[in-house]
């Protein structure tokens, strides 16, 4: 007989929140009628969301492993689920802008109709809007909230496919040049299958070596025999699933395609929140699975992480679609976030996952902001992500450029914002464990890469504005909720950070 | 009185003011004038004021301020003031209301608002004050960095054709620089906390560390890098001519006169008492660097014709000279620096006025667009003629003084190095005189010679673009001389290039106790 194994439903209550939220929201679809639908959606999903973020921070500092030692709800986990859930909320609100695209959502009516069929264009017209990206984006919040509390390599790939799954699914939900956006859903979809085979064989391979799926026991008994290939090959094979998640190369392939494709409201919220989780289960596998094993990991880490730098800033220069740029920008800064990963010392010593963490939040902020802006910026065929045209846009609209200026300053690390903020945290940490050479070459990354955001301030402030240029859209309660947040956040964590390094500090603490 | 907090008053004063100013409505651009110019002359004041509390006898730093900032890194908004950042702070003051009160007539770019452009400006002094008055290394990087944003705004909204470009390069090289500064500033961390048990940035404490010499050399390479593009020295320079020529006259002022100031003031604050082993051993190299520098800018400013780039070219070389003096670890030359320091800002900030009210009579940045000025304009020539005359360091300028003690407190100990520095002297008269003699006197030439009807508007003052060549035509036009706001603005600059230029001892006597505990630091002089 198999006995249940103990659940601690409060620790999971911010889990069940948002999965139940989701579950409401399939039913939601089916039973409620289509003109009050959309209202409902966005409600159901807001309030599971944020009930999960509350429900977080309630938690902080619970340390426990439950459901039979599958979850480890530690205060490490609970701040990068604080951290994905809160992104998530706001991610959501961008989904359910309505002001700004003349047909109401960013969303096609109907993904199933195929692109430029009769019907399509009828649907292009209507006011019918898609409701079910709600539940299949709060799946994959709830996903990834299990990601980084998975205890043992199962829960981990079960909860990678819940993430995953939807946000194939969403990527090509685009209104607009929907051909790209399919073609985008459908890359990632191949792509990402392939990684998380990457990760399920890896996971064979370790399991063959330890006999064990729990972190803890392959930790113990990766210590006490040592690595054998089995274990080895393993380990790399998981880490290779999981930086493809993350987004860094040379697993990036998929990145620029996708973004690009992917409806921008999507782009931001996988931007911000996928690499949340992808990290959080990186920190989690190499520091509680293989923590003091560093030999093992640790040359693994230090050369993707000058691959991701170098590539993400080298070939960002040569982009002319905003938001492939800021996705090579997001490669760049997967390399930076691994500088803070080698930050672990001996015995669990060292600042590198709170460092990461905080690198986490900050760039979660600040990217989200800057997808949020490419959503105001618009010309008649949809969003205008063209380099060329934005030049001007400081005359035209003075705000909007600000905004994004600050954004841009921010993924560029300068000083008081919150990106110099997290690039100052992690450089800390690489260096106190003797990396000083990979931060001498993440500087060096940081100054190439400084050259195209400084492209878009030189093209918004210091270019006569272009003579069709696009229009700056007036966004509605929900946008401007999400910059008002994102700027704010991304001032106050450069000026002010002392609280929530703070936070991040006594946080750092994983168990199981 | 010393209780008040004059240095961050010096900081929130201007910054505030920079944010008053941006939010003005648009079409109060008189308004914007006036706030900025009365913000600018309250730091004036606060300088001033600061200067009557430091007791000359007394601690290194004085007017001090600390309040925790970041706890988790350490850092701390400390600041305070030894007599080499004084000097620079009322430099900063002295120099900032003049520039305002230079470009008040300035025409704003299409699709822009001098509005904005005296905000930057604002933000810009608020920042420069920081960056002298940290003693805090983190915050000291801070504001390095983060001054590097207004100064961007204000060259590539208000420069010339090619601001863009000169704006990005600007930028960029001081980034890097920056950047590497940073590894440097963490490493100094780490080693502080393994030494002292926690990590700290304070200055007072990181001067105290015993640092290993080979990581000091990696740490001390780290600082220089950025202080030497900053600075610039010659092979780092190539920055500087682009942004020089390229920015508003108003940023140029501020770029050369005191930003670039940075890089040497790092020298003597940081490197020099941070890693003493690493600067002896160095040193050598630096002395090679800035004497090439002398020596090669001042050739290149020769081959000039356009004037704002070469008297970017004139600082390079006069940059080369202040790094002699701070490498050479002697009391006289290193005083002699820092007064060179303060000196070079007030010559050269006139300089680059004079040569901004030049170009916004006749439109042209070339000298061969120019010619017989003196004639028909005889107050801005005399103007320019005191401004080249103090670059080139001719006794009973301020100029002298500085260059001569350099000069005299290098030679015992480098006499090579100094003795080949000496040629920059009469390269120096050359540049000068060559540039002062071409436009403005000889027959007229160029824009003067231009037909009524053709560039009537130019010739009042106006926008620094460059015309089309002005044809040829015989008939003369009358090029206006200084019109009094402009004699106000060069007036203050003038007298304190005479004044400084005969009584220079109350300046060295502020600088000359901190010159000499930097030194100490170091282990020198012996």
């Amino acid at each position: 007989m198999i006995d249940a194994p103990d659940l601690s439903l409060a620790a999971l209550a911010p889990l069940l929140l948002v999965f139940g939220a989701a579950c409401v929201g399939v039913l939601v679809e089916a039973f409620v009628p289509r003109d009050r639908r959309h209202a409902v959606q966005v409600a159901v999903a807001l309030v599971g969301t944020v009930g999960g973020f509350a429900g977080t921070l309630l938690l902080a500092g619970t340390r426990e492993v439950t459901a039979g030692a599958a979850l480890a709800v530690d205060p490490a986990g609970l701040f990068l689920q604080a951290t994905v859930v809160g992104l998530g909320a706001l991610a959501l609100l961008l989904f359910a802008e309505r002001s700004l695209d003349p047909a109401r959502s960013a969303f096609v009516a109907s993904a199933a109709v195929p692109a430029g069929s009769v019907r399509d264009r009828e649907l292009a017209t209507s006011s019918r809007v898609q409701t079910e990206v709600y539940p299949l984006a709060t799946f994959a919040i709830g996903g990834m909230m299990l990601f980084v509390t998975a205890n043992d390599l199962l829960i981990m790939f079960v909860a990678l496919e819940v993430l995953s799954l939807p946000l194939y699914l969403i990527s090509g939900f685009a209104r607009r040049r929907r051909l790209l956006s399919q073609e985008a859903a459908l890359k990632y979809f191949l792509l990402g299958a392939f990684a998380s085979a990457f990760f399920l064989y890896g996971l064979a391979l370790v399991y063959g070596a330890t006999g064990s799926i729990r972190l803890s026991e392959i930790r113990e008994s990766a210590s006490a025999e040592g690595g054998g290939v089995l274990l080895v090959l393993g380990l790399a094979l998981l880490v290779v699933g999981l930086l493809f998640k993350a987004s860094v190369a040379p697993f990036h392939a998929w990145t620029p395609d996708v973004y690009q494709g992917a409806p921008t409201p999507v782009t931001a919220f996988m931007a911000a929140c996928t690499k949340v989780a992808a990290f959080g289960a990186i920190l989690r596998l190499l520091y509680v699975g293989f923590g003091t094993e560093e030999w093992t990991w640790r040359p693994l880490v230090y050369g993707v992480a000058i691959v991701s730098m170098v590539v993400g800033a080298v070939l960002g220069l040569t982009q002319t679609d905003l938001k492939r740029m800021l996705a090579y920008s997001s490669i760049a800064h997967a390399g930076f976030l691994l500088t803070g990963v080698l930050g672990l010392g001996a015995d669990g010593a060292g600042s590198g996952l709170a460092a990461t963490m905080f690198y986490l939040l900050t760039y979660g902020l600040t990217t989200l902001g800057a997808f949020a802006v490419l959503t105001l910026v618009r010309d008649g065929d949809g969003e205008a992500v063209h380099l060329s045209q934005w030049a001007g846009l400081a005359a035209r609209s003075p705000l909007t450029a600000a905004v994004m200026g600050l954004f841009l300053l921010a993924l560029a690390g300068i000083p008081l914002t919150a990106g110099f903020t997290g690039k100052f945290a992690v450089f800390r940490a690489a260096i106190e464990q003797g990396a000083w050479p990979l931060v001498l070459v993440a500087v060096l990354a940081s100054a190439v890469a400084a050259f195209f955001y400084l492209r878009v301030i030189v093209l918004m402030y210091f270019s006569p504005p272009a003579v069709d240029g696009p229009t700056v859209g007036v966004p509605g309660v929900p946008t401007t909720l999400v910059l008002a947040v994102t700027a704010t956040a991304t001032l106050v964590l450069g000026i002010v950070p002392g609280p929530v390094l703070d936070l991040a500090e006594r946080a750092a603490i994983f168990v199981g | 009185m010393s209780d008040f907090p004059w240095l961050v008053a010096m900081i929130a004063v201007p910054a505030v003011g920079a944010a008053v100013v941006a939010a003005l409505l648009k079409g109060r651009e008189l308004l914007a004038k006036q706030l900025a110019l009365a913000v600018s002359l309250v730091v004036l004041a606060l300088a001033v004021l600061a200067t009557v509390a430091f007791d000359r006898g007394g601690d290194r730093f004085q007017l001090t301020t600390s309040v925790s900032w970041i706890p988790d890194f350490g850092v701390d908004f400390a600041l305070g003031v030894d007599g080499i950042a004084l000097v620079m702070l009322l430099l900063i003051g002295v120099l900032v209301p003049l520039v305002v009160g230079a470009s008040w007539e300035d025409p704003a770019p299409e699709g822009r608002s001098m509005r904005v452009f005296f905000a930057w400006l604002l933000l810009l002094e608020a920042m420069m004050v920081g960056v002298f008055a940290a003693t805090d290394v983190f915050l000291f990087y801070v504001f390095f960095e983060a001054m590097l944003v207004p100064m961007y705004f204000l060259i590539g909204s208000f420069g010339g054709p090619r601001r863009q470009y000169a704006a990005v390069k600007f930028f960029l090289y001081s980034l890097v620089g920056g950047l590497v500064m940073l590894a440097a500033v963490i490493g100094l961390y780490v080693v502080s906390s393994s030494q002292l048990g926690e990590g700290t940035f304070a200055f007072d404490a990181l001067r105290q560390l015993e640092i290993d010499p080979g990581v000091q050399k990696l740490l001390f390479l780290g600082f220089f890098v950025a202080f030497a593009i900053k600075a610039p020295l010659v092979p780092f320079h190539t920055w500087l001519p682009d942004s020089g020529a390229e920015a508003p006259i108003g940023g140029a002022v501020l770029l050369v006169g005191v930003l670039d100031k940075v890089g040497t003031f790092g020298f003597l604050r940081y490197c020099l008492p941070l890693f003493p082993d690493a600067s002896r051993d160095f040193a050598p190299w630096i002395l090679g660097l800035a004497v090439a520098g002398i020596l090669y800018a001042a050739l290149l400013a020769m081959g000039q014709s356009d004037m704002k780039r070469l008297v970017s070219y004139t600082s390079i070389s006069h940059f080369g000279f202040i790094a002699l003096g701070i490498f050479a670890f002697t009391t006289e030359a290193g005083t002699g620096a820092v007064l060179y320091m303060v000196n070079h800002g007030l010559a050269t900030g006139l300089l680059f006025l004079v040569v901004g009210m030049l170009i916004a009579r006749g439109g042209s940045r070339q000298i061969g667009d120019y010619g017989g000025v003196a004639a028909q304009a005889p107050k801005l020539a005399g103007a320019f003629l005191v401004a080249g005359l103090a670059s080139l360091a001719l006794p009973g300028t301020n100029s002298f003084v500085s260059e001569f003690l350099v000069l005299i407190g290098s030679y015992p100990s480098r006499p090579v190095f100094t003795v080949v520095a000496t040629l920059g002297i009469i390269l120096a008269a050359l540049y000068i005189l060559l540039m002062y003699q071409r436009t403005m006197h000889g027959p007229p030439r160029g824009v003067l010679m231009a037909a009524p009807d053709e560039a009537p508007g130019a010739l009042g003052g106006g926008s620094t673009a460059v015309l089309t060549a002005p044809a040829p035509a015989p008939s003369r036009l009358r090029v206006a001389d200084l019109s009094g706001r402009e004699l106000v603005v060069v007036a203050p600059l003038v007298a304190l290039i005479i004044v400084l230029g005969v009584y220079p001892q109350p300046l060295l006597d502020l600088i000359e106790p901190a010159v000499t505990a930097t030194l100490s630091d170091l282990g020198a002089p012996r």
